[in-house]
Order: C-alpha cells, then structure tokens, then sequence
C-alpha cells in the first residue's frame, strides 16, 4: 500500500493562513489503511485545526468528507456540488490524491495535509516498513522475494557490501541487511547457486530517472466511437 | 460572582472506574458534580477523535478511567487507552491547549474512595488552570445544558 504521514500542524495551519472555510477530504483506500487520512484521521485533523485557529483568534471553519478512492475522478465526482462555499479542499489523500483533486477541480486551491512517503508493508500495528520503489522491472524471481532495490541502500545487484555484519546494515543497526536475507532465503529455497550468475548493471531508466512513466493498455482503453 | 466549576467528561470502563464510581456514590462519598462519565465496556474503546471532540465542545478537562495496569477484561484495553491519552496530550500540546486537560485514571471496582480522590483531585487541576480557552464562557450548563 502507499504509506504516508500526516505533516505537522503547524505546516498545515501556515497554509490554511488567509482561508475562512475549508473542506477537509479523506480517502478510504491506503491511507485509512496506514491511519493518515481516513475518516478518523480527517476528525482528529479537522478537530485540532478548529480548536487551535480558535486559539490564536483566526478561526477556520473545516468541514469533513471522505471518498472512496481520491485517486479516482468518478469518486471525487460527488464532492463537487457543495465545493462553491469553501475556500480551499484540505486532502489527506496521498501525492496522486491531492493531484487528482486539483486536476478534477482547477479553480480550487488543494492543500496536502499528508507527506507520502513510500509503497510499504504494515511489519506489525503502528509500524510501516518500504518494500517497493516501483522501479519498473521487478527481480524479485531472483532475489528470494526481497527487493535489493528498496531495501538496501545502495540498491546493489550482487550480494551485500562490506557494510553487512552479522546480518545488520552499516547504515542503521536496527534495518536488516537486504542481501544477507535474500542470500539466507536462496538457501533455504536451494537456489543458492543461481546467484552466483552476476546481474548485469540495471538499467534504471524503466525507474523514476527515465523521467515521467505512463502505461498504455489498448486493450482496457475505452474505444473513442466517434473518431472511429 | 459565579465560583468557576470546571466541567469534566470522565470515560469510565464498565468493569472497573464506573463501578467504583458507583460505589462511591453508595458510600455516600462526594466528588464534584460537574464531573460527568460516560460509561464504556472498555477504556480501549475511548478514541482520540471522542476525545478531543469533548474538549472542542467545551469541556474543562477529560478523564479516561480505566482497570489497574494488568487486569483489563479485555486483556489490553486500558494500555491501548493510556497510549492514546498519551497521544492526545501531545496533541493538545501543538493546538495550544494545556496537556493537563488530559488524564488517564487507573482504578479496580473496589477503589471507591480511591475514585472519589482521583476524580477531585484531577477537577482541582482543571481549576487551578482555569476554563478552557475553548469553552468561550465559564458557565456551569455548557455541556449537557
């Protein structure tokens, strides 16, 4: 899932500064998941926000709404009716949340009141770790289901640097070392021998340094009738 | 002059601090009235949102009651509670409120008197610091009126 957090309160007042009525938008997908922004998470925002703008003398009136899915433009679709009386939406969406509302909507301002911070796994209640940085071509089949691109630093393809002791990594002694679990995982899998094939540099352009990515699928695409 | 008489919600677990409030109340001992508890099968049920919407509508100061450490029913409800006042003071700290608004009471059934003190005691700190900024008067009737 997309794992975010939410920012600071006072980051979020700063930008609510000048607004009088603003509409605080949850979503109920990864973010209610990982309690940033779902319907509880939008209360708890929407509360301190209220009760501390009372405070310092320049109240802000928030109203709260959740949609199902903010990445979605069918399901923002129903918000549109009321949005006229607000300033400004305040999304607790993720990144593609918050884009979504300002591409649905264009003459409104879209605050972020979330950080997204990575694709991730709930490694138990209250604790997110990342899994994937959607580089683009997977080598999971060869890496004993751990991904050396996410979860070592140095996102290394042959085995671990001389940073690994005792299964712990250089950079943090409370982050596991990627290459001696996927090394440990080939072994048990009896696959130790494939690794000793060298992995060619990757080429990252099918990642984020390929610049903007976009799929394609003419096949799911929705034919155009009339230009046809 | 009106004497200011903070007004406090108390979440009470139904198997511990709202029994012995009604014990209390058996016993005849006497705790300020303007305490009002809301009784819960479990203080892991009280959520921060609950919380802190009681303190935006004007309450002085709230109290979660819950079982003495290692006895909850449920097993775990009243760390999961302690954990989520502890949360909700830190959130009172960034809105601009005093953390001490806040407060988790630990109590067993029998602990009448005890509840009685705890529950005096945590109004006398509400009264010390004064209505809550929020409160927007320092009538006695503002919740519940």
């Amino acid at each position: 899932m997309i794992v975010a957090e939410q920012k600071p309160l006072n980051e979020i007042k700063a930008m609510l500064k000048g607004f009088n009525k603003v509409l605080a938008v949850g979503c109920g997908t990864c973010v209610t998941v990982c309690f940033a922004g779902g319907k509880q998470e939008v209360g708890i925002l929407s509360a301190s926000l209220r009760m501390s703008t009372d405070l310092d003398g320049e109240a802000v009136s928030i109203d709260e709404a959740m949609v199902q899915r903010q990445c979605e433009a069918e399901y923002n679709a129903p918000l549109e009716a009321n949005l006229e009386q607000y300033d400004a939406i305040l999304s607790l969406g993720c990144g593609v949340g918050v884009q979504s509302l300002a591409q649905q909507f264009p003459g409104k301002r879209i605050l972020p009141a979330l950080n997204t911070k990575f694709m991730g796994y709930p490694a138990e209640h209250g604790v997110w770790e990342e899994r994937c940085q959607g580089c683009g071509n997977c080598v999971l089949h060869i890496t004993g289901g751990i991904c050396p691109v996410s979860r070592c630093p140095k996102s290394l393809f042959n085995g671990p640097c001389g940073g690994s002791q005792s299964g712990i990594c250089e950079v943090d002694e409370e982050t596991e070392c990627a290459w001696h679990n996927i090394c440990e995982n080939q072994l048990r899998l009896g696959l130790f021998e494939e690794m000793m094939e060298v992995q060619p540099a990757k080429d990252w352009s099918s990642a984020r340094d390929g610049g903007h990515r976009k799929i394609v699928r003419e096949d799911v695409r929705i034919p155009d009738v009339e230009k046809a | 002059m009106q004497t200011f008489a903070p007004q406090i919600v108390a979440f009470c677990c139904r198997h511990c601090a709202y029994s012995a409030a009604d014990l209390a109340g058996g016993a005849r001992l006497s705790y300020p009235p303007s305490i009002k508890i809301v009784e819960m099968p479990c203080t892991g049920r009280a959520n921060v949102l609950e919380i802190l919407h009681a303190l935006e509508k004007g309450a002085d100061g709230v109290a979660v009651a819950g079982c003495l450490p290692g006895t909850c029913h449920y097993i775990k409800g009243n760390t999961l509670a302690k954990h989520r006042v502890d949360h909700v003071m830190e959130l009172l700290k960034s809105i601009g409120l005093e953390q001490q608004r806040a407060r988790m009471i630990n109590i067993s059934a029998a602990m009448g008197a005890q509840f009685a003190n705890e529950v005096t005691n945590f109004f006398e700190t509400i009264k010390a610091l004064g209505p809550s900024p929020l409160s927007g008067a320092t009538s006695n009737t503002r919740i519940g009126s």
